[in-house]
């Protein structure tokens, strides 16, 4: 068992914005093995912001996975098996996961998730002279091409459904948006109003007719809030604060002035100066999220044999006529894979309407071991 | 550069590199699915599990947030 007064769940921007105040006085986990989330994955600074931030924090994460959580301690998972954590505070900057849209093919060996298919690079696969279509939503297909160019890939394309107008009127509305974007994209097939409709293997069909030979698919259509931790506390709990993108959707500056300011927050102090940018930030996010909003006709992309869930296997035809989620899952088994609809969820939540599935521990398949720590702590 | 076995056969990776990295470049899929369908790693972030794969004898571990270490045994379905 381990005590500490404030406990930081995440080492993305939020989390390093977070453990850079509150220094000693926190314990810090992530489930990866370096910190930096997804966008500053590996440790390694990707430019100045992160550049600016790594070197702000000593405090340097442990590798643990958080499985259950009570008022005030967790149980985590950890290399070397598990721990408990008992903590004062809690910090929960757990981040986001991307939401994938089931299509025809989206299955396939060769297709992955945006996010996925740069983080597997980043984490040491070649995808040299590949070609690749990155397709999907949102100012993270054009960070994800830019870098499987570097890496030697040739994207052939990037898919964004949004309308030009809505993206062209983002873009203008924060010109340092569009020099960043421009530099990144520069010379990238980019084209709006576009989507995949069917993955071969060989190639991505398009929604505007046309069929695009490639190796590999890089798929996402957003990001959903890893907001399962913070609903195992009450929701008026005083010692639990959410920040970042499992806070809401809003890039990376949201993330660190929340990190930030839950941090100070923790410790007791004020901050108060930060809440302009908070305010600014959260303009942002909104006028983000209203650009990349899902077009109606990605709820119609799947044919009945299209798989939705994929731990179980359950396809497209077998969840339609479902009255929502709960019966979904006691009929087809969707969403009680390993996953625990994770994947599905966000998913079927766009194409049917259906709530999400609340997270019930354990949060992630855990070892009988682990959860017995529970009586340990009781005692 | 660790040297790690994937099913007994012996892998050389670049260091840093993750299991499920090292899977897939030995191929484009190295797992099956409920139903026998060929799939890999999808998501990099430890959230599908479709990277999953005994590690050191311990099964269904998330690859894609492990990093491959000398002597690692791997063994997929």
């Amino acid at each position: 068992m381990t005590r500490c007064e404030i406990l930081i769940v995440g080492a993305g921007p939020a989390g390093i914005a977070a453990a850079s105040v509150c220094g000693d006085r926190a314990l810090w986990i992530d489930d990866n093995p370096a910190a930096g989330g997804q966008i500053w994955r590996g440790g390694k600074p990707v430019d100045g912001l992160s550049e600016t931030w790594f070197g702000k924090v000593r405090l340097r994460p442990r590798q643990a996975r958080v499985v259950q959580a009570e008022r005030r301690h967790v149980l985590v998972e950890t290399l070397e098996g598990q721990d408990a954590i008992v903590f004062d505070q809690i910090i929960l900057t757990t981040g986001a996961r991307e939401l994938y849209l089931p299509f025809p093919g989206w299955t396939l060996p060769g297709a992955f998730g945006a996010g996925g298919l740069q983080a597997l690079v980043k984490s040491g696969w070649p995808v040299d002279g590949k070609r690749v279509v990155v397709a999907g939503s949102g100012p993270l297909l054009i960070a994800v091409a830019s870098y499987l160019r570097s890496r030697g890939a040739r994207v052939v394309l990037v898919a964004e459904q949004a309308p030009m107008s809505r993206v062209a009127k983002f873009l203008l509305t924060y010109p340092a948006k569009l020099l960043q974007g421009a530099r990144l994209a520069r010379g990238l097939p980019y084209r709006t109003s576009s989507w995949v409709t069917r993955f071969t293997g060989r190639s991505a069909v398009l929604n505007q007719g046309g069929e695009v030979g490639c190796e590999l698919l890089a798929t996402g259509y957003g990001l959903v809030p890893n907001d399962e931790l913070r609903a195992q506390f009450p929701p008026d709990d005083a010692n639990v604060f959410l920040a970042g993108e499992a806070a809401g959707i809003g890039g990376v500056e949201k993330s660190l002035v929340e990190g930030e300011m839950a941090g100070l927050r923790a410790l007791g102090a004020d901050d108060s100066h930060l809440h302009d940018r908070h305010r600014a930030c959260l303009r942002f996010a909104e006028h983000l999220n209203r650009t990349f909003e899902l077009r109606d006709e990605l709820r119609q992309l799947s044919e009945d044999d299209t798989i939705v869930c994929r731990c179980e296997d359950v396809r497209f035809g077998a969840l339609k006529g479902q009255a929502g989620w709960r019966a979904a899952k006691l009929q087809t088994r969707c969403g009680m894979g390993p996953c625990q609809g994770r994947v599905c969820g966000p998913a079927n939540r766009f194409v049917f309407g259906w709530d999400l599935p609340a997270g019930r521990p354990p949060l992630f398949p855990a070892k009988v071991d682990t959860l017995l720590q529970d009586m340990e702590i009781r005692k | 550069m660790p040297e790690i076995t994937v099913n007994g056969e012996r892998v050389h990776v670049a260091d840093g590199t993750t299991v499920a990295a090292a899977l897939l470049t030995r191929g484009a899929a190295f797992r099956h699915s409920v139903t026998g369908e060929p799939r890999a790693a999808f998501c990099g972030m430890g959230t599908c599990f479709e990277c999953r794969a005994e590690v050191d004898g311990a099964p269904h571990e998330r690859t894609c947030q492990i990093v491959c270490r000398e002597g690692m045994q791997v063994r997929t379905s």
